[in-house]
């Protein structure tokens, strides 16, 4: 591909709807992925009003849903589960996958290895295409006349199944299901295009080790979606025929109240749909987690002004999450009546996985340790994620135990657990590459007094929303109650109910201020420099302009890895991967228009290892 | 080059391919692997269902072996019964709802007669299928030498190729549900057994169909000359993966749904 694609006629359609720039997508990805967020966060908080205040009646409910679903200002039982689906589905799918490894992928993947766009532009767009047709699908459903898909965002047969079970599984769990797989049309088409351009389009001297983390972890995620999503594909259209042509996949002999009767379905196990969905539904968490923990890589290592420390042992433990992460999924199921030997085996691999997570963990530490650290508000979100990627892995152990999960399955105990873990951890990660990057997005930056409200209010209430719900799960609360007053045992949890209910509305309160620095930012904020955080990787280099094919002249070459920071006998504390390394001062100043000179072409380092090498110098089997 | 001072000896070291293929075929195995995922995960589910019932009773099935060997006339042998030969089996509990039926007692027929010619049909089905495998490995080699009429050939013979094996499915679908296999009932025994069939075969056949009309297009290019004005026809070579792919899980269908 040639940089004279920048001569085409753009008009507003070609530029900002159906565009083809890896850029603009991941500006698209974004922007659909906050406003889905806005929806999943403000469901959850009209949901936790219920929770809090059960016989309140609250006028903006019958407002917002009228006398149907909010009858005299109280949510219908139904409705309840149904904002409870939706704001699950929004938050693992929409936001956290879509959002999240949309957004970055599409943004650093072309820019860090050194590539004009994706391998295929055009797949790109109809990746985000399918996507915002899945989000218009998912929403609607909240408009049909039986309500929206309320059996739980991992939409168990038979509840979903069957029409008839109850309202919510009429239109709006077809309508999910339709979402779901428009959803992973995307996915696929995304993914393909991210690992193929990983792979094959990386520029001069990019070799495998030289990749940023970020280029690592989004890799491995596409991986984890390539091989993960069509699982879900089959699964769901067993679902589907199940709902519509009267199959027997999923249902083996039904009763069901209300005068139907006997069914006549048979011969089917609710149970293969809780494998299939599983199999995706674990590597998911890490679809969700890894692009987070990439990003905060790079963050982390940029505003310490040190090199990452590990690189190597980074890059395994994020091997070694994606491959455990296939063969970990029996650990949701526990409580099936599964063979318990094989629930051992889930629980030890699951146990297992521990061990890079932990590693990935020290490293971020050590990286941390005696830097000279820049808390800039990209680095306050990294930080926040490593606390709460510590504390929620922490219960993960509990929960991969599959003696203690039998008693705290279904509990509070769970929702603590995964909101910690990949809820928080992740939109912090998210946040933290928002922040860092919104100068390479929009040439400006945003607003650093408002990014630290931002910062501290999300923080602490995102710690007193979800740390007392350890001690309601472990008391035995369960999850996906619409109402505790109805048994003596939970009345003690009422005030904590009210306690958290009031922390989440301080959370929403406080992405409103990140709504308006962000928006407000896009056409008003600071204008950046080049390259505001003064870091290595090669989308610093290419113009804050927005130009089709990233770099006007020719590609960067790429001589080092990007973690050169704060080296000995430099005037700068920072060496970019396009950097010569025997280079004088002067060549360090990147110029933005024409990255390398052509005398700046000398040769590289010789350390120019292969992938494997690098594992077997790892091992320390290739030191001779 | 003049820009030889990056090592160009190094497989990953960025430049250019690892592969050494171009994108666009990195792009097709890496779609081939999910699509490879979506069939386990069907295959998977098959093998969970199957599994939960138990096989054809042996004494039984060797007994029936003996007494109806290959080439009798199922409709003369069976004329007695009211519901043929469907209903004789069930009246011995061989279709019971209980037990996972034997395919070569579901899938016995030929087109043309009625005798019985157990997975016969459906193995001249599999032996179209993979003819076409072969002319369309001839096809792709034809276009790495640039021969333009024998791409042209090798392509028209793939698509007829599947065609025939659509339109054996066709037939074969249209005697199994003029038999009273519906998705939600079978008269050979458990409702999933049908339902699995039509699912898979019938998703797998959606492959074939698009594989068909996919091949047709370069068909068409291939005849207009755009691949010898662009000098390789590694389109040619790039669908030729895909229908590589859709016959090689025909074999595992096969083997799962009538050969298991």
């Amino acid at each position: 591909m040639s940089n004279d694609h920048g001569h085409h006629k753009e008009t507003f359609i070609s530029k900002y709807v159906f565009s083809m720039d890896h850029k603009m997508i991941s500006k698209q990805f974004l922007i659909t992925g906050i406003i889905m967020g806005v929806m999943g966060v403000a469901m959850s908080i009209l949901f936790r009003l219920q929770l809090a205040w059960p016989d309140t009646s609250f006028p903006i409910l019958n407002w917002l849903f009228g006398d149907q679903w909010a009858p005299e200002g109280r949510l219908d039982s139904g409705f309840y589960m149904g904002l409870v689906t939706i704001h699950g589905t929004i938050m693992v799918f929409y936001v956290l996958t879509a959002g999240l490894s949309g957004t970055f992928s599409n943004l650093l993947i072309p820019l860090q290895v050194g590539a004009r766009d994706m391998a295929s532009p055009f797949m790109n767009m109809l990746s985000y295409w399918f996507f915002f047709l899945s989000s218009v699908v998912l929403m609607s459903s909240m408009f049909v006349s039986t309500g929206p898909a309320s059996g739980g965002w991992t939409i168990y047969p038979p509840l979903s199944a069957l029409a008839k079970a109850m309202p919510g599984s009429g239109l709006g769990m077809t309508l999910w299901l339709i979402a779901i797989i428009l959803f992973i049309v995307s996915a696929l088409l995304g993914g393909i295009n991210y690992i193929t351009t990983v792979l094959n389009m990386r520029t001069k001297g990019m070799s495998m080790n030289r990749m940023p983390l970020t280029i690592w972890a989004f890799l491995l995620t596409a991986i984890l979606g390539l091989l993960s999503f069509p699982v879900l594909l089959g699964g769901g259209l067993l679902l589907m025929f199940d709902r519509l042509a009267g199959t027997s996949f999923y249902l083996s002999d039904i009763f069901l109240g209300g005068g139907i009767g006997a069914l006549e379905q048979s011969g089917g196990s609710p149970i293969l749909f809780q494998h299939l969905f599983w199999f995706l539904g674990h590597p998911e968490v890490y679809i969700i987690i890894m692009p987070a923990l990439g990003i905060t890589s790079e963050v982390i290592a940029v505003n310490s002004r040190k090199p990452i420390f590990g690189y190597t042992a980074m890059v395994i433990s994020l091997i070694g999450i994606a491959v455990l992460s296939f063969l970990v999924w029996g650990h949701h199921m526990f409580i099936t009546g599964m063979n318990p030997f094989l629930g051992t085996v889930f629980l030890i691999m699951t146990l297992i996985i521990a061990v890079p997570s932990a590693v990935k963990t020290f490293n971020y530490l050590a990286t941390l340790w005696k830097g000279s650290i820049r808390f800039t508000n990209g680095m306050m979100f990294a930080i926040g994620l490593v606390s709460f990627f510590i504390t929620g892995g922490l219960t993960g152990l509990f929960l991969g135990n599959a003696a203690l999960d039998i008693s705290l399955h279904d509990t509070y105990f769970v929702v603590a657990h995964f909101h910690l873990v990949m809820g928080s951890s992740a939109i912090f990660g998210m946040m933290a590459g928002i922040y860092h990057w919104f100068p390479r997005m929009f040439g400006r930056t945003m607003n650093k007094t408002l990014g630290y409200i931002h910062f501290w209010l999300t923080f602490i209430s995102a710690y007193m929303v979800f740390f007392p719900m350890h001690f309601q799960g472990l008391a035995g609360v369960p999850r996906r109650y619409y109402t505790f007053d109805i048994l003596p045992e939970f009345a003690p949890w009422l005030d904590v109910n009210v306690f958290i209910t009031m922390a989440a509305i301080l959370g929403g309160v406080a992405q409103i201020i990140f709504l308006w620095n962000f928006f407000s930012s896009i056409f008003a904020g600071e204008k950046s420099s080049q390259n505001p955080w003064g870091a290595n990787t090669l989308e610093w280099t290419s113009p804050v302009e927005h130009i089709h094919g990233n770099w006007p002249g020719e590609i960067p070459t790429v001589y080092r890895w990007p973690y050169d920071y704060s080296l000995p006998d430099m005037d700068e504390d920072f060496v970019p991967q396009n950097v010569p390394d025997e280079g004088s001062s002067e060549e360090i100043h990147v110029t933005p228009v024409n990255p390398v000179s052509s005398d700046a072409k000398k040769e590289p380092e010789e350390s120019n290892v292969m992938f494997f090498t690098m594992v077997k110098n790892w091992f320390g089997l290739g030191r001779a | 080059m003049s820009n030889t001072a990056v090592s160009t000896t190094s497989t990953w070291a960025g430049g250019k391919s690892p592969f050494k293929i171009s994108y666009g075929k990195l792009m097709m195995w890496f779609f081939l692997l999910s699509d490879a995922f979506t069939f386990s995960s069907l295959l998977v589910g098959y093998a969970t269902v199957r599994f939960s019932f138990p096989q054809a009773n042996e004494t039984q099935m060797a007994e029936l072996r003996k007494e109806m060997p290959f080439g009798t006339d199922v409709h003369e042998m069976f004329h007695a019964n009211p519901d043929g030969f469907v209903g004789a089996m069930n009246d011995r509990g061989i279709f019971a709802e209980t037990q996972w039926p034997a395919p070569e007692l579901v899938f016995n027929h030929f087109p043309g007669h009625h005798l019985h010619w157990p997975l016969m049909f459906v193995s001249l089905m599999t032996f179209i299928l993979i003819m076409s495998s072969v002319t369309m490995v001839l096809a792709v080699e034809a276009g790495q030498r640039m021969e333009r009429k024998k791409v042209e050939i090798f392509m028209l013979l793939t698509i007829i190729g599947g065609l025939m094996f659509l339109g054996c499915q066709a037939w074969e679908w249209t005697k199994f549900i003029g038999e009273g296999a519906k998705l939600y009932t079978n008269p050979f025994g458990p409702v999933t057994f049908a339902a699995l069939f039509f699912l898979v075969t019938g998703f797998h056949g959606f492959h074939v169909l698009s594989g068909v009309v996919i091949n047709f297009i370069i068909y068409l290019n291939v005849l207009k000359g755009t691949y010898e004005e662009r000098g390789h026809y590694e389109m040619v070579e790039k669908v030729g993966l895909y229908w590589h792919f859709v016959d090689l899980v025909w074999v595992f269908v096969f083997t799962f749904f009538y050969l298991i």
